[in-house]
């Protein structure tokens, strides 16, 4: 039976989710050098409309398909066959199929999104879209298909993931991290030369557009627009205000409170909520968004030391975030909250706890050792990375043919 | 004639150009430009960590005088610009062939 206000709630938050891409865009595009902001900023944009349409052609029902042996969704819906105003006989009952199918669409597109922030400033913009497409079809959607598919192997299992910290965050922040050593680092990263952001200012307008969208992503998750909803809400927007106070204080410890280290926590408290937002209760926010920021910064300074040049952070701030996220719902999961949950280890749920870890090694180790794989492939056939004189010019001009900001007049 | 090339603090700028006003002389180009002496550049953040930006923001003064004026406005930036820290920045003193001024034609003293 349809229910007017489910319904409602979830074409919403489709639209908050969809907001999210571009949002994303402008946190990275604002990152980077201003030589290549459009080239990060393209990166989100065009997914926005490649897998826009991947989505519904196969990826919906690789991922929500009727399951085959617990791995991959079968093609029962492929062109959205049999997806219709009616609602889904597996998912989400009180809204129609079409908005369950839609909302699902935007987490794999911002999925695929977050990882680019690996990657900026040097790949070749052919390369960056075969690989999409490929890691789009060979891990995302089977990966969303064991976590939240009927009949998925960690669905079976009992790993708990509410909105993505697993499919979303881990996935995409290992597969940065392998991208991130398969590319290499960008021209003079290693040497010291400043890497300085561009735009700060639209680094916080894409945190708050972020923020906004993550209500849709992680309350919208519900599925329903009643109690649960409210509850994974004010769970999301708790996380988020921990992690930014935690975020800006480590800053002022070290040196000064900064812009971009409030804008980062933020962002580490809602990745670390995501997977927990609706099955702890809304002041386990706190913890976990003191930790996500606290795991995020610590990251960060490591693979920096490291000579790492995994450029935005993806696999500190998201990767790492996300890991936590599921072993703190693992910690403070409670069936009193979500009677589809279960309860974590603050009550008793030990066996709980176990399974979050393995859901979240699970999905890590494949997305890293595919990426591995597939960004081997396309580094021998399309080329992985731009020409040094394209790097050195910048992406906007060699990859796009324009530039963010007009130079001398007119 | 002779050219001042300043490059100085930009939060000297307006003193600078107020004296240089009192003692007669209005015309100047100013230019934001960046740039190093002895004085260190400086440390900003990413996200955790921080990174060293070598280059100072600094403001340059081009201003072309004439040879009697010349001690005198030298003497009215430095006494303006000076803060006795490193990073005060420097003056260059260049030979002028020729000026015109563009709307009328004039040449040479006429011009300035």
């Amino acid at each position: 039976m349809i229910n007017a206000g489910d319904t409602t709630w979830i074409l919403i938050s489709t639209a908050l989710v969809l907001l999210m891409t571009p949002g994303l865009a402008l946190f990275y595009g604002g990152m980077v050098r201003q030589k290549n902001m459009l080239s990060t900023i393209m990166m989100s944009f065009a997914l926005l409309g490649v897998i826009g349409i991947l989505w519904v052609l196969y990826g919906y029902t690789l991922s929500f398909g009727p399951d085959l042996g617990g791995v991959i969704g079968k093609l029962d819906f492929i062109g959205l066959i049999g997806v219709g105003q009616e609602p889904s006989d597996t998912y989400a009952s009180t809204v129609p199929h079409l908005a369950f199918m839609m909302f699902q669409g935007m987490f794999a597109i911002i999925t695929v999104a977050l990882w680019t922030g690996g990657v900026v400033e040097r790949i070749k913009f052919s390369a960056f879209l075969l690989f999409a497409v490929l890691w789009f079809t060979v891990v995302y959607c089977p990966v969303a298909h064991w976590v939240w598919g009927d009949g998925g192997w960690l669905a079976k299992l009992g790993a708990l993931d509410f909105a993505g910290g697993t499919v979303v965050h881990v996935n995409a922040g290992m597969t940065a991290l392998a991208l991130a050593l398969l590319l290499r680092p960008r021209k003079g990263f290693r040497e010291g030369q400043p890497m300085e952001p561009s735009n700060i200012p639209l680094v916080v307008l894409g945190a708050g557009l972020l923020w906004f969208g993550w209500f849709g992503f992680n309350a919208g998750s519900a599925l329903t627009s009643g109690g649960l909803a409210s509850s994974a809400f004010v769970a999301t927007n708790i996380s988020a205000a921990a992690g930014a106070v935690t975020w800006m204080i480590l800053g002022w410890i070290y040196r000064r409170p900064s812009a971009l280290g409030v804008a980062t926590g933020a962002v580490a408290g809602l990745v670390a909520i995501t997977p927990a937002a609706g099955f702890v209760h809304p002041i386990a926010g706190i913890p976990i968004g003191i930790v996500a920021s606290l795991i995020g910064y610590y990251c960060i300074l490591w693979r920096t030391k490291r000579g790492i040049d995994e450029s935005l952070d993806v696999w500190a701030v998201h990767g790492m975030g996300g890991l936590w996220g599921a072993i703190a719902t693992g910690i403070f999961a409670s069936a009193a909250i979500n009677s589809g949950g279960a309860d974590g280890l603050l009550w008793g749920g030990g066996m709980q706890f176990a399974k979050q870890i393995a859901g979240v090694a699970a999905v890590g180790a494949f997305a890293f050792t595919a990426t591995l794989g597939l960004g081997k492939l396309v580094d021998r056939t399309v080329g992985l990375r731009v020409e040094e004189h394209e790097e050195v010019v910048g992406l906007d001009i060699s990859q796009h043919g324009e530039r963010a900001y007009g130079g001398i007049i007119p | 004639m002779k050219k001042i090339e300043a490059t100085i603090r930009p939060e000297k700028l307006e003193p600078v150009r107020s004296a240089l006003a009192e003692i007669g002389i209005m015309g100047m180009t100013v230019t934001e430009v960046s740039g190093r002496g002895k004085q260190r550049g400086i440390l900003l953040q990413w996200r955790a960590g921080e990174y060293r930006v070598e280059f100072l923001p600094k403001v340059k003064i081009e201003v072309v005088v004439l040879d009697e004026d010349l001690s005198r406005a030298l003497n009215a930036i430095i006494r303006k610009a000076k803060t006795g820290e490193r990073g005060d920045g420097k003056i260059f003193v260049l030979p002028i062939d020729n000026a015109i001024r563009i709307r009328t034609g004039d040449e040479g003293v006429n011009a300035i």
